[in-house]
Formats: structure tokens, C-alpha cells, sequence
């Protein structure tokens, strides 16, 4: 090697003329590890298949049956419903409970307070016999029977969608929180006024917060559709109930409606994937573009 | 947008007073300034300089006295013998014509430096997005970042990061330009750049007022410079007076200090 010495480093002592190559450390406890993991697995799989209890051909036979696939389409329209009302009203709920005004903010308190104070299944009953507190609803010619008004599918919408709001809301709250204030400050000195303030500044940058949290209650709600089996809207939970009531394969059921909830939250999984990465944006590579900005730095003071 | 005239100050307050709880930061301030004319706020921290420069675009509310920007008072209108607040929407439309730069930049995180100076044009003026876009590019270029457009803050070094946030207070077209030590959080070798924009922008007849450490920007670019101490104004001259000959002790405790 004829490199070209460097002129203000020390000279190179005798003994770094064979220097040696650096050999990666080994984990042979980590092949072990994984040796023991996989037969485990491998044995958990072969019992299960192998169980002629699991009755693995009604599985097969009902997976895409018209009543269970009908039931995943109302499961994925409550689940998307009910977390739009729970998305929507906590932004507003979150929104208030930041707000100077101290009746706005109690009032903000409270919703989320009794509402996550109280358990879902009592929420959704609640409403399904709200006409049994009030029979009819509205005021004066604007009023309509409650029994009308609320169908097993309302009543869903209203226990899960407001029920979800109250979460939600402190999610968005925390999101907001963590946007650094001079963020605001800097927009207000533009000249914009605070709902947008708000809604180009502040929530676009809580996003990246409010994401991964959302993620979850999503696929929690996915599973909490479940509940309205109580109030009789036939969902995937519900349709699977009602074959297995009158044939008696309870468990094989059961596994397809678990199939089925696995598959869904597998693909929600990956859309909050891309979803992160769109409001990652200025913010994801965030390591490898302060090098890249030092480089041109030192590129700058060259030019 | 402004009503003054040409001979009319840019900026003047009177008996500017400003309390957080107990504790009194402004004691009473006047200040005035010239269309055209750079002012430096100097004084030690906790003097009330940046209180005072974050009241004239109301982003710090104060209790008595006045403050006049282009002709019309900063977030108050009278009311009998009193004050009253501005609504947002008034607040805001003054705002749009203050520029304001901070120390910490503040840059739109989830925007590139292109999007963060067309923001205010496109939101508040409601500008056509190719105008914006040009008189960001050309703003951009002006303060040595045309082949930074498209870079995210995150990317950019804390001296562009902060001629961007110049850009971006200039893309509204402001009358007056406010800067809270602008050059406070730079490391050493990137403080030139940003001074030498500010140095260029006081050249085109830029109104500024500069809150500031930096004594040889103040002496070579003010007009005047205030040095404040205490919630009050100490003295005010020119930087040839103030800070060569002081006459008050206080500021020549706090020069010998900042010199040594």
C-alpha cells in the first residue's frame, strides 16, 4: 500500500504495518435460541393441525359461507364508522379540553371522564333502550319515536363511536402537547388565525403521535364490535353465534371468526404502515439527513 | 395596508407597562422608530427585551400604555378611557404584516423550506400557489438557499434553518421585521451567514427592530440601539454613543462584562 500520508496525523508506529481485520463477534446461543424456538413451533403447529378436534373441515366449510362473509363486511363498516365518529368528536373533544375557556374544558373533562368511566357493554344497552327513558325524541313537529330512531345498528354506532371519542380525545391531546409551542407562535406571527394555527400546523406534526396510538384503538375496536351481540346487530361475531347455536360446532366457529378478525388487523396493520410514513414527513430520516446537511455544510465553506 | 405617511414613525410606544403576576418585567417603556431605520435592543437577560419585542405582534399582552405599528395600534382598541382587546381576527390581520424571527427558528417541521415560506402568502393572503411559489424561490435565493427548496428542516443546518425562517417573514411582505436573538442558538461559524442577510435586508430599507447579543452587528448595522436593564430603558443613542461612550454605570457594567 502506497497511501499518502496525512499531514497532521502522528506517524504511524512500526507495529500497525500488519494491522489486523475486525472479525464480527458470534452468537452461537442465538442458533440454539432459534433451534429450540423453531421445533417448538413446529410441534405447537403439527398438534393443532393434527387434533381431529378442531374439526378443521368446518372450518373450511364455513370460512367464506355466505352469512360469516356477509358478517365481515358489517364488522369492517362498524369498525371504519365507529372509529370515524371516535376520530372526528375526539379531535373536537381534545381541541376543547385545551381551550382557555374553563367551561369549554370541564365540559371537555367530563365527556371523557364518564365515558371511559363506564363500561362499553352498559353504554351500548344504554342506548339500544333509550326508549325506554324517552319514547319520543326531539321537540314539538321535530319528533320521532325512539324506537324508530334507534336500530341495533344506531345504537352500535352511538356506544362504540362515542365510547371511542372519549379515548381518542386524550390521544389527540397528548399529540397536540407534543408539538413544540414555538411551532404555534411561529404561525400566529404569520398571521393565521388559531383554527388555522391548528389544523396546517399543530395537528399535521401531532399526527406522527396520534398514529400508532390510533393504530391500536383500531384494531381494539375491530374486536369490540364483538359486544353488539348483546343488542342483536349481526356482525361476524354475532353470525358466527348463530351457526354455531344451532349446529353445536362451537369451536370450529370460533376459529373462523378468529381467522377472519386476524386477517383484518393484518391489513390495518400495514395500511398504518403507510400512513406513518406520509405524516413522518421532515421527520423519519432524521439522522441521515443531519449528515447529509453536514457534509454540505463543510461543502459550503469550501465554495 | 398601513396608513402612515412618510414621515410618520413605523413603530412608536408609549409607557409600555407589562406585569406576569407579581413580578413587572416593562416599567414603562418609549420607544420609537423610523420608517426604514434598524433598531438593536441590547441589555442582559430577564431586562425585558424580548417581552417587550413579542408585545409589538401580540404574542405577549400588555397592561398599560400604547403601541403603534404603521399607523394603527397593536392588539387594543380605546375604549372609553380604557383598552380593549383586538378579536383574533384583527390580531391576526396585523400580525400578517409584522414579520418575526425567532431564536429557536421555528420552521414548519412537516414542510420543506420552499412549502414553509409559501405558507403564509397561500393560507392568510390567500395567494395563487405558482405566485406564492415563485416569490418563495426568489426569496429563497435571496438569502442564499435556491438548492435548499426542497429540503425538510430536519436536513438543514441551524444557520439555513434560520434564513429560511427570514424568508419565510418576508414572504409576507412586512413592513417591520422583529428578530428575538436570531444568532442565540448557532453555533459559532454559522452566526455570519444569518447576520450577513440581516445586514443586506437593513441595506434595502428594511424597518427592523433586533433583539440581540451580537455588539458588532448592533455597532456596525443599528441606527439606534435601546439598552435595557430592569423592565426599563436605560439609555438610547446611537451605537457610536451607547456603546463606545456610555453614560449610565448600568451600561457599562454590562458592556465591560460582555466585552471582556
Amino acid at each position: 500500500m502506497t497511501a499518502t500520508p496525512v499531514t497532521d496525523s502522528p506517524a504511524r508506529p512500526a507495529f500497525a504495518r500488519d494491522a489486523r481485520v475486525v472479525v464480527p463477534t458470534r452468537h452461537p446461543g442465538r442458533w440454539a435460541m432459534a433451534a429450540v424456538i423453531l421445533v417448538l413451533v413446529a410441534g405447537a403447529i403439527t398438534q393443532v393441525i393434527g387434533n381431529e378436534r378442531f374439526q378443521w373441515d368446518v372450518v373450511g366449510d364455513y370460512l367464506f359461507a355466505e352469512p360469516i362473509l356477509q358478517g365481515v363486511a358489517r364488522t369492517l363498516m362498524l369498525t371504519v364508522a365507529a372509529m370515524t365518529i371516535g376520530v372526528v368528536l375526539g379531535v373536537v373533544v381534545a381541541v376543547l379540553r385545551l381551550s382557555p375557556n374553563p367551561i369549554l374544558s370541564s365540559a371537555a373533562w367530563a365527556y371523557s371522564w364518564f365515558f371511559r368511566g363506564t363500561p362499553l357493554l352498559v353504554q351500548l344497552l344504554f342506548w339500544y333502550f333509550l326508549g325506554a327513558l324517552y319514547p319520543t325524541i326531539g321537540a314539538g313537529s321535530f319528533s320521532w319515536s325512539a324506537n324508530d330512531l334507534i336500530s341495533p345498528l344506531t345504537a352500535a354506532l352511538l356506544g362504540l363511536g362515542l365510547n371511542e371519542a372519549a379515548y381518542m380525545s386524550e390521544i389527540v391531546r397528548g399529540g397536540i402537547l407534543s408539538v413544540p409551542p414555538g411551532q404555534a407562535e411561529a404561525a400566529s406571527a404569520v398571521g393565521m388565525r388559531r383554527s388555522q394555527v391548528m389544523r396546517r400546523v399543530v395537528l399535521p406534526q401531532a399526527m406522527r403521535v396520534i398514529i400508532p396510538p390510533t393504530g391500536n384503538e383500531t384494531i381494539g375496536m375491530l374486536k369490540h364490535t364483538a359486544l353488539v351481540l348483546v343488542i342483536g346487530y349481526s356482525e361476524l361475531m354475532t353470525s358466527a353465534s348463530l351457526i354455531y347455536s344451532r349446529t353445536y360446532q362451537t369451536i370450529p366457529l370460533l376459529i373462523v371468526a378468529a381467522l377472519w378478525y386476524l386477517a383484518i388487523s393484518a391489513v390495518l396493520s400495514v395500511g398504518q404502515f403507510f400512513i406513518e410514513r406520509h405524516f413522518g414527513r421532515g421527520f423519519s430520516h432524521h439522522r441521515v439527513s443531519r449528515r447529509g446537511s453536514r457534509a454540505t455544510r463543510k461543502g459550503e465553506a469550501v465554495a | 395596508m398601513t396608513t402612515t405617511t412618510a414621515d410618520e414613525p413605523m413603530f412608536q410606544a408609549w409607557d409600555v407597562h407589562k406585569s406576569f403576576g407579581h413580578v413587572e418585567v416593562l416599567k414603562g417603556i418609549d420607544m420609537s422608530v423610523e420608517r426604514g431605520e434598524v433598531v438593536c435592543l441590547l441589555g442582559p437577560s430577564g431586562s425585558g427585551k424580548s417581552t417587550f419585542l413579542r408585545c409589538i405582534n401580540h404574542l405577549e399582552k400588555f397592561d398599560r400604555g400604547e403601541m403603534w405599528v404603521g399607523g394603527q395600534r397593536v392588539g387594543y382598541r380605546p375604549h372609553g378611557d380604557k383598552l380593549k382587546e383586538l378579536n383574533e381576527r384583527e390580531v391576526a390581520q396585523r400580525r400578517s404584516g409584522i414579520g418575526m424571527v425567532f431564536q429557536g427558528f421555528n420552521l414548519f417541521g412537516h414542510r420543506t423550506a420552499l412549502e414553509n415560506v409559501m405558507e403564509g402568502p397561500v393560507v392568510v393572503r390567500r395567494e395563487k400557489r405558482a405566485v406564492a411559489e415563485q416569490r418563495a424561490r426568489d426569496l429563497l435565493g435571496r438569502v442564499g438557499l435556491a438548492d435548499r427548496v426542497d429540503n425538510y428542516p430536519s436536513q438543514l443546518s441551524g444557520g439555513q434553518q434560520q434564513r429560511v425562517a427570514i424568508a419565510r417573514a418576508l414572504a409576507m411582505q412586512p413592513d417591520l421585521m422583529l428578530f428575538d436573538e436570531p444568532t442565540s442558538a448557532l453555533d459559532p461559524e454559522l452566526v455570519g451567514d444569518v447576520l450577513a442577510v440581516m445586514r443586506q435586508l437593513a441595506e434595502d430599507g428594511m424597518t427592523m427592530i433586533v433583539v440581540t447579543h451580537e455588539l458588532g452587528f448592533a455597532r456596525e448595522v443599528a441606527d439606534r440601539v435601546y439598552f435595557m436593564d430592569g423592565g426599563v430603558v436605560v439609555e438610547s443613542g446611537p451605537p457610536s454613543e451607547v456603546l463606545e461612550r456610555p453614560r449610565e454605570a448600568r451600561t457599562q457594567a454590562f458592556l465591560s462584562k460582555v466585552l471582556a
